[in-house]
């Protein structure tokens, strides 16, 4: 694993096995993340992305392993210990609270934080980022579109002020047009130092701005290398569509 | 677009013609009633149709219609703010929770023995609004701890199970508390003390002169109403509970503790329900172990004309339904020569109910859910 000059990593699993019942998912998933990086995971179908995300988050329980954050073992902390240590996600497919107006969904972004002049500097960062959410503040999320929407999704993620953000499946369900505006913004959020752990099925799309990559097949990690080495790799087309 | 993709041809059956037939024949029975009304109050009662109809119609009076209105309007507050327990608890889990017309009781019944002692001690004549102030405390406590405890025995145990099975668990608690009060407080009516003369005087001027303890009532829950949509609208538990009641994976993930968040709109529902109790005891002055279950279906049935998870709908179902209730037997089926209309209070709010269903099953303020939003 890449070692970054001896730097302790953010956010780790080590020997992480998940199972939904009798059903094997994870097997021995070592991850790294450091501060401040851009990595993705990725895999097809079912090779247990989501997974890893849930149990990351604590929202599914690893039968062995540990999830580790600043060199601490937070398996069996409630989700909430994690987002207040500034590790938040962008789930699948946005899910914004839809009855909920554009600003209460922002709010509850920062809903463990108590600091009302900080969120208030957030909101306005948030608006600076993406001036069109500024516009729809107090429309139902709903109501907005698809490009909006994952807008609103990412300033909901930045108000919880993290210090790795977790998206699952970014490019999913977007026309390709948004597909690019939404790394766009992944880059720029990294910029300002957030490090970002990105899963996805868009291989050459994900591994043209990450730093470094996982892939991951049937619940196992089968290639670890930097981004750009995975791309030169024969295998990663044939382990990622489950050829190998 | 989905929906219309969705919306598959099917051939009308039998069954479709009958409910077209029922939606045709209520709508009937309601307009033809009021215009007998019309006709009857307008004509005089001494017109053939009228006389045709029923032979003994007298036309109403101011009077008795306000009173109609009033008690409608009053009792229909009361189910409003029972209502708005079911239509919380159906918005954050999904399910009926049918136990919640015994919280209602246990308010009532609260309320009752604090009344009493209160009056044993004189507090009651003496210094009514401190007492009423004091049992309202004192059930509105009871109630929701009662609305606790039924969560976190009953129901936190069957979190995830298929949502048939809280409710019939639900079935069993209300069964359970009636019978535990029936054990605790022995079985049969109990009477609140009589309320102090000035506050059953009428008010108001000539024209509108209402029992000061229906004002009280229709004050009081309007003030329980205001308070309840500030904290849904307005706070940071309100939002966190809005947002269990709309995706619970991703409220936790937003930090919101859902188990609390649970809690605190049981604790509500309880608090609303320990309210409406009291009022029960103020507007009826009697309570048994069985008190909780007529209002309980009706304020069941508010929520579901409202709109169930609707809380602004929970009211106006509540009013709808009680004013119907109160003013239907002598508008409509009076005038159209229904025997022992008086008696048919409770068939008038249950055919509300179903007429609702038939022509806008979503309720009056529901909003149509795409399958996918459908819990």
């Amino acid at each position: 694993m890449t070692d970054q000059n001896g730097a302790q990593p953010l956010l780790e699993m080590r020997g992480i096995n998940t199972h939904y019942g009798a059903v094997h998912i994870l097997k021995d998933v070592d991850l790294a993340i450091y501060p401040g990086e851009l990595v993705c995971l990725l895999g097809g179908n079912a090779s247990g992305k989501s997974t890893t995300l849930k149990t990351l988050l604590g929202m599914v329980e690893p039968s062995s392993g540990e999830v580790v954050l600043d060199g601490e073992v937070v398996n069996g902390k409630p989700t909430s210990y994690l987002v207040e240590r500034g590790v938040t996600m962008v789930p699948e497919n946005r899910r914004l609270f839809k009855r909920l107006s554009v600003l209460e969904n922002l709010e509850l972004g920062a809903y463990l934080r108590n600091d009302r002049d900080g969120i208030d500097e957030d909101l306005e960062r948030v608006y600076d980022m993406f001036p069109r959410v500024k516009e729809r503040l107090n429309q139902k999320s709903g109501t907005l579109s698809g490009g909006e929407q994952q807008m609103v999704a990412m300033g909901r993620a930045l108000m919880a002020r993290p210090r790795v953000l977790l998206m699952d499946e970014p490019s999913m369900g977007l026309a390709p047009a948004l597909v690019q505006t939404n790394f766009e913004l992944i880059q720029q959020i990294h910029q300002e130092g957030v490090a970002i752990f990105m899963v996805e099925q868009n291989a050459n799309m994900a591994l043209s701005i990450a730093d470094r990559g996982w892939v991951l097949q049937t619940g196992r990690v089968v290639l670890d290398d930097t981004a750009d080495k995975l791309l030169a790799n024969p295998d990663l087309r044939a382990s990622y569509l489950g050829e190998g | 677009m989905t929906a219309a993709i969705r919306q598959r041809v099917r051939p009308r059956t039998a069954v479709d013609r009958f409910l077209t037939f029922l939606r045709f024949a209520l709508t009937a029975l309601v307009v033809f009633g009021l215009f007998a009304f019309l006709v009857q109050q307008f004509v005089g009662p001494d017109n053939p149709l009228t006389r045709f109809l029923n032979e003994d119609a007298n036309r109403l009076d101011w009077d008795a219609f306000r009173g109609l209105l009033v008690s409608g309007l009053s009792q229909g507050s009361m189910y409003g703010l029972i209502a708005l327990g079911y239509s919380m608890v159906y918005g954050v889990l999904g399910f009926i929770n049918f136990a919640h017309g015994e919280v209602f009781m246990v308010g009532a019944m609260t309320g009752l023995i604090t009344s009493n002692k209160l009056f044993e001690a004189g507090v009651w004549d003496d210094a009514f609004p401190v007492a009423i102030l004091i049992a309202v405390l004192v059930s509105t406590i009871c109630a929701t701890l009662t609305a606790v405890l039924m969560e976190r025995i009953a129901y936190r145990p069957l979190r995830g199970a298929p949502r048939l099975i809280p409710l019939i668990t639900s079935i069993g608690v209300s069964f359970f508390i009636q019978n535990t009060s029936a054990l605790l407080l022995g079985p049969g009516a109990k009477r609140y003390p009589l309320l102090p003369q000035w506050l059953r005087d009428d008010r108001g001027p000539t024209w509108l002169r209402i029992g000061g303890q229906k004002i009280l009532v229709i004050v009081v829950a309007a003030a329980a109403m205001a308070a309840l949509w500030y904290l849904v609208e307005r706070t940071k538990t309100g939002k966190a509970m809005r947002a269990v009641a709309e995706d619970k994976e991703i409220a936790s993930l937003m930090g919101i503790d859902v188990d609390r968040t649970i809690v605190t709109t049981f604790a509500i529902g309880g608090a609303m329900a320990g309210i409406a109790g009291i009022l029960w005891g103020i507007l009826f002055g009697s309570v048994t172990e069985f008190t909780g279950f007529l209002p309980g279906i009706k304020a069941f049935s508010a929520a579901v004309v409202g709109g169930i998870g609707n809380l602004g709908g929970a009211m106006a179902g509540g009013l709808t339904l009680g004013g119907s209730e109160s003013l239907a037997p002598q508008l409509i089926l009076e005038p159209l020569g229904v025997t022992g209309h008086t008696q048919l209070k409770d068939a008038v709010a249950f055919l509300v109910l179903i007429y609702v269903l038939l022509v806008r099953p979503t309720g009056l303020f529901g909003e149509r859910l795409s399958a996918e939003d459908r819990a």
